[in-house]
């Protein structure tokens, strides 16, 4: 073929397609999820006028915010209050791009070598994950600023603190998965958590690192900026925090964005954790449905969690992440590294 | 290829730190300044260090420039104000002025003579650096001792910032 492309070319460009408009498609699932479970929760019907049992209801909000007036405040910042939700939304699709999501594959022999199930691969995918992140935060701080609102403003400051105290934390329990792997590509660290303890447990780093588990999944929700953790938007004192002056596209690429990111988190955790695309019953070129079952179990237990807990104080938020989540992930760190010098890894 | 991702890269490194102090709203210059780490990033990719470039994100563009923009944007600093700043800034009187001037000449020489003694720029050696655990080894055994006193002096500049940050006792 010309200009040296190849049937694996070809594949990978249709991966990365794939990728980005299955991020997409899973925001608007996710928010027809998040409103039925939150109906559940709250002993109601939830949507159920547009479509089968409201299924469509979230291609009717996006018809929705399409249609609304765009708005921006006089004393904005213009380039900024517009470059803020796109920065915001540029690195929620980034952040995946290096999430492996099945094992190498042919495509059912349609391709003469095996090609990775993942928008790049790259040796240091973990670090990346975690480079884009902390790149997101501007998003949500640029907007607190451009909007020139007190609301946005404190939405914003609040948020830039509240990830950077979590940040720690999460990348700590990162450290430790990576120790007991040796690596940091997510695609080795899931090979390792292959197979099985006694025939039946499987290997994954969830029963090794329940501590671990459990820093990385706080730390996320408070990365990701969800409830209980979700002072960057706290209604009751800011309206509605870093996008109270967003209306429309705008305030739906914030939306988008924090989608996303709840879908990139949980499909860390599970390549971390959960042993990735590992699981019985299915062949291996199947995986990355055990991926999204376990994913989908994930953003589930997200949404829950929701609906569930109460906001915390702002202050409690930050004497828990500094005075517990820290000094836990810093022990965790430390009890890892002697478990590795002591069985080996 | 390569050539031209090298130029493309230096060009933003360049140009973004020029705007970084040719314009006048500081939140700009601080996302200028983020821009010109991503592109020195990408240097390093270039180099084959991605471990050092994704570092260099983490790091600058990722933790120190947040806090950066958190403290520009918690004392709200106006745009630069020249007439003012004219009159009164200590740093545009005559005397500092020529002695910035010398500085600045001085530094063109410096750059001049090392640029004039280039070309015995030898390659690394035998150390291999790409890869991450490579890194390590010789972080911890080489260069320990540097490593160590780097992290005592963050120390010491952390416990600084605690006491200086302190409330007095109201007592």
């Amino acid at each position: 073929m010309p200009f040296g492309i190849t049937p694996e070319l070809i594949a990978q460009i249709t991966i990365i397609g794939v990728v980005f408009f299955a991020l997409q498609i899973s925001a608007a699932v996710l928010v027809y999820m998040e409103r039925k479970v939150a109906a559940f929760v709250q002993q109601r019907y939830g949507p159920y006028l547009v479509g089968p049992r409201g299924a469509l209801q979230p291609l009717a909000d996006i018809l929705k915010l399409i249609m609304k007036e765009e708005l921006r405040p006089k004393s904005a910042d213009t380039l900024l209050f517009y470059a803020a939700p796109v920065l915001s939304a540029t690195a929620a699709f980034a952040a995946f791009a290096v999430v492996p999501f099945g094992a190498d594959t042919t495509f059912f022999g349609l391709l003469d070598r095996p090609v990775h199930l993942a928008a790049a691969d790259v040796n240091v995918g973990l670090l990346v994950i975690f480079a884009i992140t902390s790149m997101g935060v501007y998003g949500i701080v640029l907007a607190g600023w451009a909007s020139n609102s007190k609301y946005s403003l404190l939405g914003g400051l609040r948020s830039s603190a509240q990830m950077i105290s979590y940040e720690i934390s999460y990348g700590l329990s990162f450290a430790a998965v990576i120790m007991l792997a040796g690596s940091l590509s997510l695609r080795e660290i899931v090979d390792h958590q292959a197979g099985y303890w006694f025939g039946f447990i499987p290997q994954w780093y969830l029963f090794i690192q329940p501590v671990g588990f459990f820093i990385f999944l706080t730390a996320g929700i408070a990365e990701t900026n969800r409830a209980p953790f979700d002072f960057p938007e706290a209604e009751q004192e800011l309206v509605a925090g870093y996008h109270t002056e967003y209306s429309s596209m705008s305030f739906a690429m914030f939306f988008l964005a924090e989608y996303i990111n709840m879908v990139t988190v949980s499909a860390v955790a599970t390549d971390l954790f959960l042993g990735g695309w590992h699981g019985p019953f299915l062949p291996e070129s199947l995986g990355w449905i055990w991926f999204l079952i376990k994913v989908g179990a994930l953003l589930f237990f997200y949404v829950w969690m929701r609906w569930t807990l109460p906001r915390y104080r702002y202050d409690q938020l930050m004497a828990f992440g500094w005075k517990v989540l820290l000094p836990l992930s810093v022990i965790n760190l430390l009890v890892t590294a002697a478990g590795v010098l002591y069985f080996g890894a | 290829m390569t050539d031209t991702a090298f130029y493309l890269f230096a060009a933003i490194a360049i140009g973004a730190s020029l705007l970084v102090i040719a314009q006048r709203n500081p939140i700009y210059s601080v996302l200028l300044l983020i821009a010109s780490f991503g592109a020195l990033s990408g240097l390093y990719v270039l180099l084959d260090a991605p471990f050092v470039a994704v570092i260099q994100i983490i790091v600058y563009a990722g933790a120190i420039m947040v806090l950066f923009l958190f403290v520009v944007m918690l004392l709200n600093a106006p745009h630069e104000d020249t007439d003012y700043d004219e009159r009164v800034h200590p740093l545009l009187r005559p005397g500092p002025m020529k002695l910035g001037a010398a500085l600045a000449l001085g530094l063109a020489a410096e750059l001049g003579w090392a640029l004039s003694r280039g070309g015995d720029t030898g390659a690394f050696g035998d150390a291999k650096v790409d890869s991450v655990a490579a890194i390590g080894r010789s972080l911890f055994t080489d260069y320990a001792f540097p490593f160590e006193v780097t992290s005592i002096l963050i120390l010491v500049a952390m416990v600084g910032a605690v006491v200086l940050a302190r409330r007095e006792d109201p007592r």
